[in-house]
């Protein structure tokens, strides 16, 4: 019984560590490939309009339902303190430091990320991995690279669309809505923000970018190693839920020890 | 006497409890066809993707003219790769890339030929195999034959020295199988190719074979040619090869 324990313990650790040195090894070698010759950049285009330019209207709408329930939230508690004309200041800290960069990123997870997770998992049970390589091209260059460079580009980009439609659903609510004026909204959201705040936004877009491309393409990519799912359809089914919800939580814990860094 | 190209010394490879290659010995020629058969999951494919690196063994040897495949430097090996061209069982093709594209493709990634050359070579490949019309269509769009005849012009695109078809005639019709049978016999007559491949089409895919291997229970327990198969005396061949339904029992 102890033994067994022991053993299912050890398993768990020598699965665990060789998961995370694969993940690694995947992430090094398609941030290599970035550089090396001919540069995929007709590549990179296609997915920065699949990543970015596609989410543009889900990263809208989120944003400004997000902007308009602060405004809502935020004047009903500030209006307590006789506060109200903060409301600007508290929704845009809140996007640009917080909000903005989390939610996007969940967003983007939940429409790209679980489509890279399923289209690399399909391309993987269906042996077109192997056909890469058979032919010569490495796979991780091909499927991975240009994925990571479109994402880094469509997700700080992303993060200040949500926040900018973010501040205006904000000013929907607080100044047309519950009657706030305008100028002062305005005036509180250019007086609070200071450049640290938009960088670290930025800094967290960045990294959640690397995080979320990661966690899904390499949960694809592996699709055939993971058991625990089933195969064919299944493994990739589980792979993609995996890879939404591993990309979720981690997206909160990068969150936090960003800040932690930041502050 | 003719050296192999392609050697198999010794060769045991097992996932898990499932010991798949249990000492496998085969030798391949140039210029000629090789066909593998054996029951399903007797590890014909297996032993296939361990000829292009898809898969290492646990032990043994693989040679490729007289040098050990995994000991190849990694610069060789990319050399060693360039030789070879792979037909999946299942095409492997790109559905997301149109048909022109996945002809393309081998070029485009990792050649230095300009777009015209390319377009120059695949429209040729086309025109032999008879898929011209099909460029901006997807898989999806094409039937059984046509997939396979787009798999087989993608891997005759780098003009490669040796083919390995795993099953190429899975889920197609008789008249289809034989078609694919006559076109990788004619296309080698044409190209010049080495071929492996792996088949369950017995005794039809003799009559393209210059030799034949048996794979069963891990091993090659048959080499020889398409005549010495067919009047080979080894029980477990001979029921094989008559598909006698005892043999599954």
């Amino acid at each position: 019984m102890i033994t067994k324990s022991i053993e299912n313990i050890g398993s768990w650790t020598i699965e665990m560590v060789e998961r995370t040195g694969r993940i690694f090894i995947f992430l090094f070698t398609g941030l290599v490939h970035i550089f090396t010759l001919p540069l995929q950049i007709f590549k990179i285009i296609e997915h920065t309009w699949f990543i970015g330019t596609k989410s543009m209207v889900v990263i809208m709408l989120t944003g400004i339902f997000t902007g308009m329930v602060l405004g809502l939230q935020g004047y009903y508690t500030l209006i307590k303190f006789g506060s109200e004309g903060m409301l600007g200041s508290a929704v845009a800290l809140t996007l640009i430091r917080e909000l903005g960069p989390v939610l996007t990123a969940i967003m983007i997870t939940a429409r790209a990320g679980s489509a890279m997770a399923a289209e690399i998992g399909v391309m993987r049970i269906s042996e077109q991995i192997d056909a890469l390589e058979t032919m010569n091209i490495n796979p991780v260059r091909f499927i991975f690279s240009p994925r990571i460079v479109a994402s880094v580009i469509s997700f700080p980009l992303l993060t200040a669309l949500f926040d900018v439609i973010g501040i205006v659903g904000g000013y929907i609510t607080g100044s047309l809505m519950l009657g706030i004026n305008g100028g002062i909204y305005i005036y509180r959201v250019s007086d609070s923000v200071v450049m640290a705040d938009v960088t670290g936004g930025f800094v967290k877009s960045f990294v959640f970018a690397i995080v979320v491309t990661t966690v899904c393409c390499s949960q694809g990519y592996f699709t055939h190693l993971q058991t625990r799912g089933g195969f064919g359809a299944k493994g990739v089914s589980f792979s993609t839920t995996t890879a939404v919800v591993n990309s979720c939580v981690l997206i909160l814990i990068f969150d936090y020890v960003i800040t932690y860094l930041l502050l | 006497m003719k050296s192999p190209l392609i050697e198999f010394i010794d060769v045991k490879k097992s996932f898990g409890n499932n010991h798949v290659m249990q000492g496998v010995n085969l030798s391949i020629y140039e210029d000629e066809i090789t066909v593998i058969i054996g029951k399903s999951g007797s590890g014909k494919s297996v032993l296939l993707k361990h000829i292009i690196g898809l898969m290492n063994h646990d032990s043994g040897k693989v040679l490729f003219r007289g040098e050990e495949i995994s000991s190849m430097s990694r610069k060789k090996r990319v050399e060693f790769k360039r030789n070879f061209s792979y037909m999946f069982q299942e095409n492997a093709l790109f559905d997301s890339m149109n048909i022109y594209d996945n002809i393309a493709l081998p070029l485009t990634e990792t050649s230095l030929f300009s777009k015209q050359e390319i377009k120059k070579k695949v429209e040729m490949r086309m025109e032999q195999l008879e898929i011209q019309g099909t460029s901006n269509k997807y898989p999806a769009q094409l039937s059984g034959g046509m997939k396979k005849r787009v798999a087989l012009a993608r891997a005759l695109i780098t003009e490669p020295a040796i083919v390995l078809f795993d099953e190429p005639t899975t889920g197609l019709d008789p008249v289809r199988k034989n078609g694919v049978h006559a076109m990788i016999k004619s296309y080698r007559e044409m190209f010049g190719f080495t071929a492996v491949i792996v088949s369950h089409e017995i005794p039809h895919i003799f009559e393209i074979a210059q030799r034949v291997a048996m794979i069963e229970k891990g091993k090659i327990i048959f080499q020889g040619t398409s005549e010495e198969i067919m009047n080979c005396d080894l029980n477990d061949v001979r029921i094989f090869i008559s598909g006698d339904g005892d043999f599954l029992e």
